[in-house]
């Protein structure tokens, strides 16, 4: 039941992106989104049907390989699939959150000319990011990993005759190729260890990795453990957009905002936190490790919030906000607080879809201008996108009882209590954090609902809500963003079995979701202990804050920025990391690039190799059509000289 | 003595039927000359399934000269199923150029008939009886078509080449009865022979068996009839050659050199090394010069053929037989397509006459697309895949550096097979022509295209087939 049910949700979207992606054209444009949008609701369905059987009878894993694709050196490639908690709620997140983005799209994109290709690239992210979360080896996580890679950039480049768009999907795809060579020899010294790339056998035996050693250059030597951990984080970090491979995805903004929902904020940029929540039992083994995700969760979460706060346009205050609530998760599972991490993930992926696609429907609404400081008063027009955007806003807050509060109060709570090294840092970035979280969050609903409209007069005559394609999935969006926390947290985090804890591998002494749960009395005592503390005062304090700077006495913000313009300065550009990156590695690679291309390829590979290659194919090819003169004695002179070689091999080897 | 026919009921259906249909076809009017092809068809269908009966069990008859077991049905299968697909493709270009269809057909049966004794050859004789019965058709298949000089100077060629090599493989076979007294294909006599000291006269009797096989094969330096037989003779007629008789002929290797000398590998392992890298070498950079892409296809044989004799080098005969069998399965449909091109007076013969195809015919250029990156190796097509299979053998018998040579030369070969993408796809049209195919021919083209990639992605269940046939 399990393996047919599992073949299906892998299978599904890949058939649908297949026909759509071959016959689209064919097909015309109302089957193109009926195909792909049954094909992500058979897999929605069959995976909240898991669930179900997960729910009545919970099982410890359910393992399958079912398919050996080959064997090289020993390892089986194989497509498996590795289902328990984590793998079920990954499956519900993505398939609906996939299901609500197809939906959206037929509104979305109703009038771009790439519309059926449009469906076939997300059927097949779906499918690509499923075969990520529910593989059983590391073989396939990667294929997976690598997949959703290639969606992604298809993806953001999607308008491929914007030269931005081409420029952000080609820096996305460089960047995550620093970030997949860590991954890569992460997986490399998981073998080496192991002998093996099935998760099973790995977790199995996940112990192995403390006692070995690994020799840097000699005499300086680095637990296997610390190495194996750190590179495999290195590829999270490319995946999941953490400092200082962060720098693509706010560009990857250039992608279509139904893209933008889904990929770079519910569920690829997650892919790095599931990873490392999946490999649980191989962080626990290295606390230098989880040192490293603490100091870049909080480096991530904190500083990419603050420069969120100086965008204008709606998209990227919504990307550097996600960029800051990845920090929030990694933190999290820095802190070993893995349940905490995914939790967050779950209703991150909720919440921020949703403010996403409500940022879609007011770019709809506004004829695809994004910039903030042309908009204002929205509210009035679109009541739809204004309520659930407002649900979003609160949600992202973290101010009780939205979803986002319980997630983001847990992950607080649980690194106050972490004792491992950077816990400090990352406690204070996390609580720094909520403040701007608030500012940035309030700054964008503001500008863009209230205050006086600022957009010209025709763009302002057409305002209108947008079409029910649109506002239907906000509505269902908006729904789990509101409750799902309070329902929750209970059973995914604190429960005596809670939901994820047969997944997730914590050495007792890192359980800090444990120490929690003593104090847990219900959702109910947790929501109303709120206002004692200090976060929540910070969040409210933020809302406040934009409610004066932005309707009370919207004069004051331009006063800071000319007060600290240096400040301001360097949140515009960042901190200087694509300044950074432009000048070093791409001078710098072109630089080497001059050299190599003068020196090396001018003179040694065309010089000598390609054009010494040429002459001598020319000169075989030459000889060959000597031999090859179409005379029949001389081909069967050949015949005999091959007789008298092979005799005289005969002789040479077993007479002479 | 087991006289239980069933074991040889393809053969005696396969000769019975085309005697029937040589009979038939002389009273059949012009008209009615369907009836010839659909007698064919089904034909070779039922010999298929007949074969594919036989599966389960192993048999032995005609005191031992003749044998079935999975190996025999197995090559037995792919060549009648082969040769329906070839029949198929071929209809419409015989009928619209006024060629003897019958002619063809019946041949063609004949030199099937052939195959399938030497795939099931328990004996030296058999083998050579099977061999003769492929080849003499064939030789009059490529001479058949008297339009062309080229075509009489091909057939002469290789039947002179061809009556040679036999020649060879019969001293070789004589050699070997001289010193083991011995003309079944049974290993312990070799091995006897082998136990006490080398023997001269056996390993001589080797070297000119392994000549043959070379020969039918096209391996160099063995080759030179490949690239004017391909090049002189129509399409039809090279899309036979190409594909069945390669399955057939592994069928012979296999029966000598793992039947017979399975046990004594290092008799003929040297040889057949020398001939891979010599047909690697040679093939991959000679089709590089080629304009004609017929011929350019010829010689890509000949680099395949390397890649099937290092995993025969290797050892590894399961790799050679999936090798094989997806190299007939790629082949058919290259010259499938080149065959179902030629319409309207137009020969395609020059690689510049695929320019364009892509505008002419769209589908038919993505179908020449998927087999192209499938010769060239692409991943995941089961021609990576074979290659794959080919390669980690050689890895795990301890000869990296034969890897490594492959390796650089299917590089090579990438090259002239991305030629033709480059030609079909960037290249503007010589001409303007409609292109129609019917509708058949472009189901099964294109489910023959579709399976070199579908095969690619789950090789699993005919690896499994080929590892239960060693």
């Amino acid at each position: 039941m399990l393996t047919w049910l599992s073949i299906i949700i892998i299978l599904a979207p890949l058939a649908g992106a297949i026909s759509v992606g071959l016959l689209g054209r064919v097909m015309g444009r109302p089957p193109a989104h009926w195909i792909t949008i049954t094909s992500v609701a058979i897999s929605f369905a069959a995976s909240v049907w898991i669930l179900g059987i997960y729910i009545a009878q919970p099982f410890e894993v359910f393992e399958k390989t079912l398919y050996i694709w080959g064997q090289s050196a020993g390892i089986p490639i194989e497509v498996g699939v590795y289902i328990d908690s984590l793998t079920i709620a990954m499956m519900c997140v993505v398939t609906f959150v996939s299901l609500m983005v197809h939906i959206y799209t037929i509104g979305y994109m109703c009038d771009d000319p790439g519309y059926q290709r449009f469906f076939a690239y997300i059927a097949f992210f779906t499918f690509s990011m499923l075969m990520l979360v529910m593989s059983n080896n590391f073989m396939q996580l990667f294929f997976g990993w690598e997949a959703v890679g290639v969606t992604s950039y298809l993806l953001i480049g999607f308008w491929f005759k914007r030269p931005t768009a081409i420029y952000a999907n080609l820096k996305a795809f460089i960047v995550n190729r620093v970030g997949d060579f860590g991954f890569l020899l992460g997986i490399a010294a998981v073998f080496l260890v192991f002998g093996s790339l099935n998760y099973g056998e790995v977790f199995g035996h996940a112990e192995l990795l403390s006692n070995e050693t690994l020799t840097l250059w000699s005499g300086t030597t680095v637990s296997m453990a610390t190495a194996a951990c750190i590179l495999l984080f290195i590829g999270a970090m490319g995946k999941s957009a953490q400092v200082p491979l962060h720098v693509w995805l706010p560009d990857s903004m250039e992608g279509p905002t139904p893209i933008s929902a889904l990929i770079h904020a519910a569920t690829m940029v997650t892919a790095g936190v599931f990873m490392v929540a999946r490999m649980s039992p191989l962080f626990e083994q290295s606390t230098a490790a989880l040192t490293f995700i603490l100091v870049i969760g909080g480096t991530t979460a904190l500083f990419m919030g603050l420069v969120g706060i100086v965008q204008n346009d709606i998209k990227r205050v919504i990307a550097y906000s996600t960029l800051s609530q990845l920090g929030y998760m990694m933190i999290a599972v820095g802190a070993s607080a893995y349940a905490a991490g995914v939790f967050h993930l779950m209703t991150h992926a909720f919440f921020k879809a949703l403010l996403f696609l409500g940022a879609g429907s007011v770019i709809i609404a506004m004829h695809h201008e994004q910039d903030m400081r042309k908009m204002g008063g929205l509210w009035r027009y679109m009541p739809i996108t204004y309520i659930t955007m407002l649900i979003g806003s609160l949600a992202l807050s973290g101010i009780p009882p939205f979803a986002g509060f319980y997630s983001k109060d847990s992950i607080i709570e649980a690194v106050k209590l972490s004792t491992i090294p950077g816990a400090g840092y990352a406690y204070f970035a996390a609580v720094a954090g909520v403040l701007v979280t608030a500012i940035y969050t309030f700054r964008l609903f503001f500008m863009v609902f209230h205050t006086k409209p600022r957009m010209d007069d025709k763009t302002k005559s057409h305002l209108k809500e947008s079409p029910w394609v649109v506002t239907v999935p906000l509505i269902l969006l908006a729904i789990p963003s509101l409750v799902i926390g309070y329902i929750l947290i209970g059973p995914m985090l604190f429960a005596e079995h809670a939901f994820l804890n047969p997944s997730l591998y914590v050495l007792p002494q890192n359980d800090v979701l444990a120490k929690l749960g003593e104090h847990f009395h219900g959702a109910l005592a947790f929501t109303l202990h709120a206002p004692m503390t200090l976060v929540f005062w910070l969040a409210v304090g933020g809302i406040a804050l934009m409610w004066a700077l932005y309707i009370k006495w919207p004069g004051i913000p331009e006063k800071i920025k000319n007060h600290f313009s240096i400040i301001y300065k360097i949140l515009v550009e960042k901190y200087g990391f694509d300044i950074f990156n432009d000048w070093f590695f791409g001078k710098g690679t072109r630089g080497v690039g001059n050299v190599a291309w003068k020196v090396g390829d001018i003179k040694i590979i065309d010089g000598a190799m390609v054009n010494g290659s040429a002459h001598l194919v020319g000169r075989i090819a030459k000889l060959s059509r000597y031999v090859q003169s179409g005379f029949l004695n001389q081909y069967v002179q050949i015949m005999i000289i091959g007789l008298l070689g092979l005799m005289s091999w005969w002789l040479y080897a077993w007479v002479g | 003595m087991d006289f239980s026919l069933k074991a040889m009921l393809p053969e005696i259906f396969l000769a019975t039927m085309t005697c029937v249909i040589l009979v038939l076809d002389l009273y059949l009017s012009d008209r009615f000359r369907r009836v010839t092809y659909l007698l064919s068809q089904v034909t070779l269908v039922f010999a298929a399934v007949f074969a594919i009966a036989l599966w389960d069990n192993h048999f032995v008859l005609m005191g031992g000269h003749f044998v079935s077991d999975k190996l025999a049905v197995v090559l037995k299968t792919s060549v009648f199923i082969v040769g329906f697909c070839i029949f198929t493709y071929v209809y419409d270009y015989l009928r619209e150029r006024d060629i003897r269809i019958s002619e063809y057909y019946i041949l063609a049966l004949f030199s099937m008939l052939g195959m399938s004794i030497l795939i099931s050859a328990g004996s030296l004789l058999t083998l050579y009886l099977g061999l003769e019965l492929l080849s003499l058709p064939l030789y009059a298949m490529v001479a058949m078509i008297q339009r062309q000089n080229t075509a009489s100077e091909a057939a002469m060629k290789y039947f002179v080449m061809g009556a040679l090599a036999s020649g060879m493989l019969l001293f070789g076979i004589s050699l070997i009865y001289g010193s083991t007294g011995q003309i079944h294909l049974d290993a312990l006599p070799v091995a006897i022979n082998m136990a006490e000291q080398p023997d001269m006269l056996l390993l001589l009797g080797v070297v000119f068996v392994v000549i043959g096989i070379g020969f039918k094969f096209g391996a160099v330096p063995f080759h030179m009839w490949i690239p004017d037989v391909y090049q002189g003779s129509l399409s039809p007629i090279v899309l036979f050659v190409a594909t069945a008789p390669k399955i057939a002929a592994f069928g012979m290797l296999s029966r000598f050199l793992w039947d017979m000398f399975g046990a004594a590998p290092e008799t003929w392992q040297s040889f057949i090394l020398i001939m891979a890298v010599l047909s690697l070498l040679l093939g991959n950079i000679a089709a590089i010069a080629q304009t004609n892409i017929k011929r350019l296809l010829g010689y890509s044989t000949i680099g395949h053929v390397g890649f099937i004799f290092l995993a025969i080098y290797a050892g590894n005969f399961a790799a050679g037989a999936f090798y094989v069998l997806a190299y007939a399965l790629m082949t058919l449909a290259a010259f499938g397509i080149l065959v179902v091109l030629s319409q309207r007076g137009i020969e395609i013969e020059d690689i510049t006459d695929l320019a364009g195809l892509d505008k002419q015919h769209r589908w038919l250029a993505v179908m020449m697309l998927l087999v192209i990156f499938s010769l060239a190796g692409v991943p995941p097509s089961i021609g990576f895949y074979a290659k794959f299979v080919v390669l980690s053998a050689l890895v795990d018998a301890h000869v990296a550096y034969l890897a490594v040579f492959g390796l650089v030369m299917s590089a090579i070969a990438a090259f002239y097979y991305l030629r033709v993408v480059k030609v079909m796809y960037f290249d503007e049209p010589t001409q303007t022509r409609e292109i129609t195919i019917p509708h058949g021919t472009n189901v099964l083209l294109s489910i023959n295209t579709l399976a070199t990639w579908v095969l690619g992605i789950l090789p699993g269940g005919l690896m499994a087939i080929c590892l239960l046939l060693y």
